[in-house]
C-alpha cells in the first residue's frame, strides 16, 4: 500500500528524516510513535505530498507521489492542529469539502455520534478546541477511503468521544482498511495498533508487533518498553 | 481551481473588510461628484487616489489573507486538487473581491450621476480597468512574498516597503537620477524606467488616454514622443499584463516547491 524508499528531509540545517525505509501493507493499523520532533508529523506530511522530500521514494497503491495528486482521492487525513477557515459554518465546511472532493460522503451518522447536531450552524471560530477536533474527525472519516492517515486523533477529546473514536477506528480495519495513525498516549495505542514503528532523531527504531516489541525489550508495559527502546540499539 | 476560486470568494465577501473598502470607494465618489460637480475632474482627482491607494490595499489585504488562510490551505492540501489550483484560486480570489469593491464602489456613484451620457466614460472605464490591473499585480506580489516568508511579520513589512518603494521611493529615486545624469540623453533610460514600475506605468497609461499635457510631465512627455498616443497606450497595456503574469507565475512556481 505504501513503500518509503531512503526518504530523507532536512529543513534549513535540522535534519529531519535520515534514510527512512518503510512499508505498510494493506488492512491494519499502524501506528507511529516517537519522541517529540522525532520527524512523526513530517513523515505523514510527506506521504500526503504537503512537504516535498529531498532525496528516496515514497509510494503509494503504486503511484511514486512528488508532483501527483490524483491519489489523494484514496485517502482521508486528519490533520494535528484542527484550525479551519473562521468565517464559515460547520455545517458548510462539511459540504465544501464533499464538494472539492467529488465524492460519496456519510457525515450523518458521525455527526451523531459526535453529538455534533447543535454545532452545524455554529461558525468555526466559536468552536471550542475539543468540538473542533470532532469536525476534524468527521471530515477525516466520512469518506469511503482505503488509507486513512491520523495525527494524533485523541488530542482533546472527551472520554466517550475517545471510545467512539476506537470503535470507528475498529470498523475501518475490519473493512479491510490501512491506518496509520501518530499518538503520544500509549493505552490508546497499545488498546488499539496491529503493529508500531518507532521512529527517533529521523531513523526507524523498531517495526513490529506490540508483543514483539515487549518481548525484545523484556518489558511487560508498552510504556517502559518504548521508553527502553529508544536507549538500546536499532531492533528494525 | 474554479470551486476554490468560489469558497475563497464567498470567504472574503462576508468578511468585514470587504464592506469598508466598498463602502469607502462609494463614499469616496459621491464625495468627489459632490464636491467637483463636474465628471471629469473627478475622473483625474480619483486617478491620483487610486494609483496609491490600490496597491496599498492589494498588499495588504493579499498578505494578510495569505497568512490568515494558512489552515485553510493546509485543508486543501491534503484532498485531491493540484497544488496550482489551490494557489491560483485563492490569489484570483482575493485580488477578484478587491476588483469588484472598486468596481462598484466608484462605478455606482459615477453611474447615478450619469456616467452613460457623458464623454468620460470610456476614461473612467479605463480608469477602473488601471485599479483592477494593480489589485492583480500588487495581490500577486503579496503572496510571493507571503510564499517566499514563513515569518508574518517580517512578511508583512516587506510588503508595506514594497508598497512605500513603488509609490514614493521609486519615483523619489527616478528624480535624483535624472538630476544626476541631466548631461546625457535619458528618453530611453526614463521610458524603462517607467515600464519598471506598474503605478508609473498606470499613470502614463491614463493621463495619454485623458491627453492632459500639462499633467504628462517629463516621463508622460518622452512616452507620448517616442510612441505616439495610441502605441503608447498599447505598449503601456502590454507591459501591465505581464506585471499581473510573471508574478502570478513565480507565485506558482514557488508554491509548488514549498513545505507546508
Amino acid at each position: 500500500m505504501i513503500k518509503i524508499e531512503n526518504l530523507h528531509k532536512k529543513f534549513g540545517k535540522n535534519k529531519v528524516l535520515e534514510g527512512v525505509d518503510i512499508h505498510f501493507d494493506r488492512g491494519g493499523i499502524y501506528a507511529i510513535l516517537g519522541p517529540n520532533g522525532s520527524g512523526k508529523t513530517t513523515l505523514i506530511k510527506s506521504i500526503l505530498g504537503m512537504v516535498l522530500p529531498d532525496k528516496g521514494s515514497i509510494t503509494v497503491n503504486g503511484t511514486t507521489i512528488p508532483r501527483q495528486w490524483t491519489y489523494r482521492q484514496q485517502l482521508s487525513y486528519l490533520p494535528q492542529i484542527a484550525n479551519f477557515p473562521g468565517n464559515l459554518r460547520v455545517s458548510e465546511l462539511i459540504s465544501m469539502i464533499k464538494d472539492l472532493r467529488g465524492q460519496e460522503a456519510n457525515e450523518s451518522h458521525l455527526v451523531q455520534l459526535f453529538e455534533l447536531e447543535k454545532y452545524l450552524d455554529k461558525r468555526l471560530s466559536t468552536l471550542s478546541g475539543g468540538t473542533k477536533q470532532k469536525v476534524n474527525l468527521v471530515l477525516a472519516f466520512m469518506f469511503d477511503s482505503p488509507l486513512l492517515i491520523l495525527d494524533e486523533p485523541t488530542s482533546g477529546l472527551d472520554p466517550s468521544s475517545l471510545i467512539s473514536l476506537k470503535r470507528i477506528i475498529r470498523t475501518e480495519k475490519e473493512m479491510g482498511k490501512t491506518v496509520l495513525l501518530s499518538s503520544h498516549i500509549m493505552h490508546f495505542v497499545e488498546e488499539i495498533a496491529d503493529e508500531i514503528v518507532y521512529l527517533l532523531e529521523g531513523k526507524i527504531y523498531f517495526k513490529g508487533s506490540l508483543d514483539a516489541l515487549k518481548e525484545l525489550t523484556g518489558e511487560g508495559n508498552v510504556e517502559h518498553a518504548i521508553a527502553a527502546i529508544a536507549t538500546t540499539q536499532t531492533y528494525v | 481551481m474554479y470551486k476554490i476560486l468560489k469558497y475563497c470568494f464567498y470567504d472574503l465577501i462576508r468578511s468585514r473588510w470587504s464592506y469598508v473598502y466598498f463602502l469607502f470607494y462609494l463614499l469616496l465618489g459621491f464625495m468627489l461628484l459632490f464636491l467637483n460637480n463636474d465628471l471629469s475632474k473627478a475622473v483625474i482627482t480619483l486617478l491620483n487616489i487610486i494609483i496609491v491607494l490600490v496597491p496599498l490595499i492589494g498588499t495588504i489585504f493579499g498578505i494578510m489573507y495569505f497568512y490568515n488562510s494558512k489552515e485553510f490551505t493546509e485543508l486543501l492540501l491534503a484532498q485531491p486538487i493540484r497544488r496550482r489550483s489551490i494557489f491560483l484560486g485563492l490569489y484570483l480570489g482575493v485580488a477578484g473581491s478587491l476588483s469588484v469593491s472598486l468596481v462598484l464602489g466608484l462605478g455606482i456613484p459615477f453611474v447615478l450621476y450619469g456616467l452613460m451620457k457623458s464623454g468620460v466614460i470610456w476614461d473612467f472605464g479605463l480608469l477602473l480597468l488601471i485599479g483592477t490591473a494593480l489589485s492583480f499585480i500588487f495581490t500577486a506580489l503579496s503572496f510571493n512574498i507571503a510564499v517566499t516568508q514563513d515569518n508574518k511579520i517580517k512578511g508583512f513589512g516587506y510588503s508595506v516597503l514594497l508598497w512605500l518603494f513603488m509609490a514614493v521611493i521609486y519615483d523619489g529615486l527616478f528624480l535624483l537620477s535624472l538630476i544626476f545624469f541631466e548631461e546625457y540623453p535619458l528618453d530611453r533610460y526614463s521610458l524603462g524606467a517607467t515600464l519598471l514600475n506598474p503605478i508609473d506605468l498606470s499613470r502614463i497609461l491614463i493621463l495619454l488616454k485623458l491627453d492632459i499635457a500639462a499633467l504628462l510631465g517629463y516621463t508622460g512627455a518622452v512616452f507620448k514622443g517616442f510612441f505616439g498616443t495610441n502605441a503608447g497606450f498599447l505598449i503601456a497595456m502590454a507591459v501591465l499584463s505581464l506585471w499581473v503574469v510573471l508574478p502570478t507565475g513565480r507565485m506558482i512556481f514557488k508554491a509548488e516547491r514549498k513545505d507546508f
